[in-house]
Order: C-alpha cells, then sequence, then structure tokens
C-alpha cells in the first residue's frame, strides 16, 4: 500500500480529534455527544475538501480529483432541486394544474394554456439526447439564442452603448467660477474641484487616446502614434487594476477558507 | 498581542523574502510552490494573530453609504443576494452590513437572489444578522424574501414589468398580495434603491442593464473584486456608487461602525479580512520587486557576457 495516502488519512483523523475536543469544549448545555460528534464530523470533512482542493497547488493528485468531481456532482444536483422546486413547483404547476398544485402545496393560479409552451420546448431540447430526433432540440435552441438576442439588445444599446458615450461627456472645467474662485479653494480632496477636473481630463483623454489605438486605418505614426502609444498606457494601466482587483478577490477567497480552518474547524481563533 | 503578533509575522516574512531575495540573486530560480507557501503563511498568521488596521470610506463607498443614510424611513431596498458560497468570504460582509444598515433606519427591506446558490445565504443572513439583532422586525412587514427564480435575465426582465409574474408567492408560499409589505409594489421601478450583491451572471451588471436603467431605479451594487472594474464605467450615472470587494465591504463596515455605536460589537467579518489581505498584497508586492531584480540582474550579466 502507497505511504502517501495512508499519512493523509492519520493526519485528517489526528486533527478531527483536535475539531472534536475543540467543540466539545465549548458546546452549549443540552448538546448531544452525538451531536458534537456529527458537527465534528462534517466540519473535519468540509475541512478536508478545502485540503484536497488545496492541495492541486503542490501537484495534481487524487484528493484533488475527489474534490473536484464531487464538487460538480453536488452542484449539479442542487441546481437541478432548486430548480425543480422553484421553476417547475412554483411557476409551472399553479398555472397548469389544480391536482399538481394540490399535491405540491401551492396555491393553484388558474389554467393558462401558454404556460404549456417552456415545457414542451424543454422536452423538445432533451431530444439532444436521441441519436436520431437530435436535429428537433435545434428548434428550442434557436428560440433561447433567439429571444436572450431580442431581450438583451436594446438593453446593452441603451446602457452599454448611449449611456456610456453619455457618461464619456465631461466637463473639463467643474464648477467653474474664475481663476480667483479655482485658486482660493485649491484642494487636493477626492471630492474638490481640481481633482474633479484631473479626473474628468483623464477619462475623455484615456478614452480618446484609447480610440486611436484600435483605428487601424492610419499608419500609427507622428501625433497619430503619439496618442496611440498613450493609448496603450492607459490599457496597461486598465489591466493592471484589473489585475490588482483580482488578486484582491483571490485572496479573500484564501482568508476566507484560512479562516474555516483555523477557526471553525481547530477553534484555534479567540 | 496584537502587536506582538504583527511583529512577529512582519519579522518572519521579512526574513524570509530576504533569503529568497539573497536566493534569486545568486541565479538559481525560485519554485512556484515558494510563492504559495509565503502567501499562505503571511495569510496565516495575519488571522491568527488578528491583525487589524484603520479604514475610512472612500468617495465611491461613502455615495451608496449616504443614500440609504439619507431616504426616509420606511423606504423600499431591495436586496439581491447573486453569489455562492466561494464569493461569500468577499461579499458576504456587504450584504451584512446592508441589511443592519437598512434595518437600523426603518427602510423596507426585500430580499431575493438569482443564483440558486444564493438562496441558502441569503437565509442565513436573515438567521444570523437580521433575526437576532432586530428581534422587532416583522416578517411580510418591514422584509420579505423571494425564493430563487431560475431564468437569470429572463426574471428581471419580468419584474420589472410584474412581481408576480414571476413570484406567485414569498419563500413561505404565502401569495404576495397578502403581504403588507408589498402593498403599492407592483413592479421592481416600485424601489427606491436596488442594491445587487455578487460578481456573476446574472449580476449586478444586469441589474443595471435590466432594472436600473430601463427603470429609472438608483442601484448601488456591491461587487466580488475580479468584476469590479469592469462596473467602476457605470459609476456615477448608472450606478450612484459601490463596494469593490473586501476594501469596498471594510469601508463601509467601518462607516457604519463610526455612525452606530450599536453596531461596534456587530461582527466586522470585512475589516478583519483587511489585515490578511495588507500582508499578503505586502508579500505579492515584494516577490514583483524581486523578481525584476533578479531579472535586470541577469540581463545585465548576459550583456556583460
Amino acid at each position: 500500500m502507497r505511504k502517501g495516502p495512508v499519512i493523509v488519512v492519520a493526519v485528517v483523523a489526528v486533527l478531527f480529534i483536535i475539531s472534536l475536543i475543540s467543540r466539545m469544549s465549548g458546546v452549549p448545555e443540552g448538546t448531544s455527544t452525538f451531536e458534537s460528534l456529527a458537527s465534528a464530523f462534517w466540519v473535519t470533512f468540509a475541512a478536508f475538501l478545502t485540503l484536497a482542493v488545496m492541495s492541486f497547488l503542490y501537484k495534481d493528485n487524487p484528493f484533488y480529483k475527489f474534490a473536484e468531481h464531487l464538487y460538480v456532482g453536488v452542484s449539479a444536483a442542487y441546481w437541478m432541486c432548486l430548480g425543480f422546486w422553484t421553476t417547475l413547483v412554483g411557476n409551472l404547476f399553479p398555472r397548469v394544474s389544480e391536482t399538481l398544485s394540490n399535491w405540491f402545496e401551492v396555491p393553484y393560479a388558474g389554467f393558462h394554456p401558454h404556460y404549456l409552451i417552456p415545457p414542451a420546448l424543454g422536452i423538445i431540447l432533451l431530444m439532444r439526447l436521441s441519436p436520431k430526433g437530435g436535429w428537433i432540440s435545434r428548434w428550442a435552441l434557436a428560440f433561447i439564442v433567439g429571444t436572450t438576442a431580442g431581450l438583451n439588445l436594446p438593453r446593452f444599446l441603451r446602457s452599454d452603448f448611449i449611456s456610456q458615450i453619455s457618461s464619456t461627456f465631461m466637463p473639463l472645467f467643474v464648477q467653474w467660477q474664475g481663476f480667483g474662485h479655482f485658486f482660493s479653494n485649491l484642494s487636493l480632496s477626492a471630492s474638490g474641484q481640481l481633482v474633479g477636473m484631473l479626473s474628468n481630463l483623464v477619462i475623455f483623454v484615456g478614452v480618446f487616446c484609447g480610440i486611436i489605438y484600435f483605428y487601424f486605418s492610419k499608419e500609427h505614426k507622428g501625433a497619430f502614434g503619439v496618442g496611440s502609444r498613450f493609448g496603450i498606457w492607459i490599457l496597461m494601466v486598465t489591466f493592471g487594476a484589473s489585475f490588482g482587483y483580482t488578486v484582491m478577490g483571490r485572496i479573500s477567497l484564501l482568508v476566507g477558507r484560512l479562516t474555516f480552518l483555523l477557526d471553525d474547524w481547530l477553534g484555534l481563533i479567540q | 498581542m496584537t502587536n506582538i503578533g504583527s511583529i512577529i509575522s512582519i519579522v518572519g516574512v521579512l526574513i524570509g523574502l530576504l533569503i529568497i531575495l539573497i536566493y534569486s540573486l545568486k541565479g538559481r530560480d525560485i519554485d512556484r510552490r515558494v510563492i504559495f507557501l509565503f502567501i499562505f503563511l503571511s495569510v496565516a498568521f495575519a488571522i491568527l494573530f488578528n491583525i487589524e488596521f484603520k479604514e475610512s470610506p472612500t468617495p465611491i463607498v461613502r455615495a451608496v453609504f449616504d443614500k440609504i443614510e439619507n431616504m426616509p424611513p420606511g423606504s423600499r431596498v431591495l436586496l439581491s443576494f447573486d453569489y455562492d458560497p466561494a464569493m461569500k468570504p468577499e461579499v458576504g460582509p456587504m450584504a451584512n452590513s446592508f441589511v443592519r444598515h437598512c434595518m437600523a433606519k426603518g427602510h423596507k427591506l426585500y430580499l431575493m437572489t438569482l443564483w440558486a446558490t444564493g438562496h441558502a445565504l441569503m437565509i442565513e443572513s436573515i438567521e444570523e444578522v437580521l433575526k437576532p439583532e432586530f428581534p422587532d422586525a416583522v416578517y411580510g412587514t418591514d422584509y420579505t424574501s423571494l425564493s430563487f427564480k431560475a431564468g437569470g435575465v429572463g426574471v428581471l426582465n419580468v419584474i420589472v414589468t410584474d412581481f408576480q409574474k414571476m413570484y406567485p408567492t414569498d419563500d413561505n408560499n404565502t401569495e404576495l398580495s397578502e403581504l403588507p409589505i408589498f402593498e403599492g409594489v407592483k413592479s421592481a421601478t416600485n424601489m427606491d434603491l436596488i442594491l445587487p450583491i455578487g460578481g456573476g451572471f446574472p449580476g449586478p451588471k444586469e441589474w443595471i442593464l435590466f432594472i436600473g436603467d430601463p427603470g429609472n431605479v438608483p442601484v448601488a451594487p456591491g461587487l466580488a473584486a475580479v468584476v469590479a472594474p469592469q462596473i467602476y464605467p457605470y459609476y456615477p450615472k448608472q450606478a450612484i456608487g459601490l463596494l469593490g470587494g473586501v476594501k469596498g465591504a471594510a469601508e463601509y463596515e467601518s462607516e457604519l461602525r463610526q455612525r452606530y455605536p450599536q453596531f461596534q460589537d456587530s461582527e466586522a467579518t470585512a475589516l478583519k479580512m483587511m489585515g490578511p489581505q495588507t500582508m499578503a498584497h505586502i508579500v505579492v508586492m515584494a516577490f514583483i520587486i524581486i523578481g525584476n531584480i533578479s531579472y535586470f540582474r541577469s540581463r545585465r550579466k548576459n550583456i556583460d557576457a
């Protein structure tokens, strides 16, 4: 037998006992031994899965694969169950069948025949599993693609196109009341006039130069080339900010998991 | 303990980094697992020694706080939990802060989720924050929870015109028309503020696109860090303010604690997370600097050769 898995199981068992002791010492009165044992078992199992996922950083291994497969399976089952109870039981049955509504104890909302169309399309979509009737599923897919495009187009056009262009039209001289007012109220505050003006200027120049960089019908040289190069810098700063935020997000997840391991599992944090 | 812990952590990490710097200056490769180990240790030390830093809200976070603060009591606030347990460490504290702030101001809270995984987290917020901290809050009058509905943006597209078409009942199978909180509420456009929390699809962006803009409803998203840069362009016209990652959540918690002394003893998860965050960021920056020193040194060596 290989030593690796035995060592891992032994370590997890020892930590399970530590977790159990930590739980037994801090349990509220009235908690039975079985409840403490069950609680310690589940938290140890969760901790084992956390460590199994993290072990991928060392190298690919069977523990990681086990955790990965379990996660995918449980997620799929969870989504499916919740989808059934909220979509079919919550929305469909109360509108197509009084018997089913009573069976699932949801208020009947009256028969609406057009609510039979979505389940019909759902069944058509499942025809993809049939070797000969797979082509029928394309009708449902076409409906999904068409409605999604139809719903999204006006929203994106309004919010991501027109409103975003409008948001770029900013006054370069924010609340301008003359040089006297400007210099007498000079401040580096984020809500101040100077910072407001600089901020709007950066957005205007940044957008303008960014557009220049993506304009390929003219050779990027001379003043146009300078604008293009500045556009690259703006893009780099944007990607840098995105990367910084991504790092922060990933570290947050690590903090969350380590807090779980050190506090919820081992009870090391006071 | 905190000060001693901070000193031990910082000194330990600095010594380690110094050793790596010397190691890399000698031209030897550093295994990527050493970097992982350093990040792991720096975060673990900061958690164990409870290292904390002070935070103050930036204008973009303060805008959200001031909006909730300045709305008259009884205003309708829709809070959407569009995230999963993986995203919870960074956006969960935002949700709890919003619940605390809205309930303290006496606003009506409408809780919902577009993610199947968000439903359990929504219930967790109700059970662990709303009910214990606001025992007088009445379900159906002061707050309500709508269950998850599959359909993504389709759900938004329906509730922008009619809530009851998508939600015949609430989480407890009670018809919406029977709940006092829904008196005068037909659609999401009747809300005074929408607080979508999350970072995936559908998420805060879709709330702006499908409800905020067409319904002219103020939206103030709480965002997972990875998507925050994508939503910044919507500020200030399409999103009145936003909370980006755990930093935004910590700034909000800090402001909430300062303005509402009754929350001094409430759990400030995001503020606690900023210590490990800072330590990890210092290590990442140190590795970037070490990497660059090593790169320029090896380049000079190659030129000289």
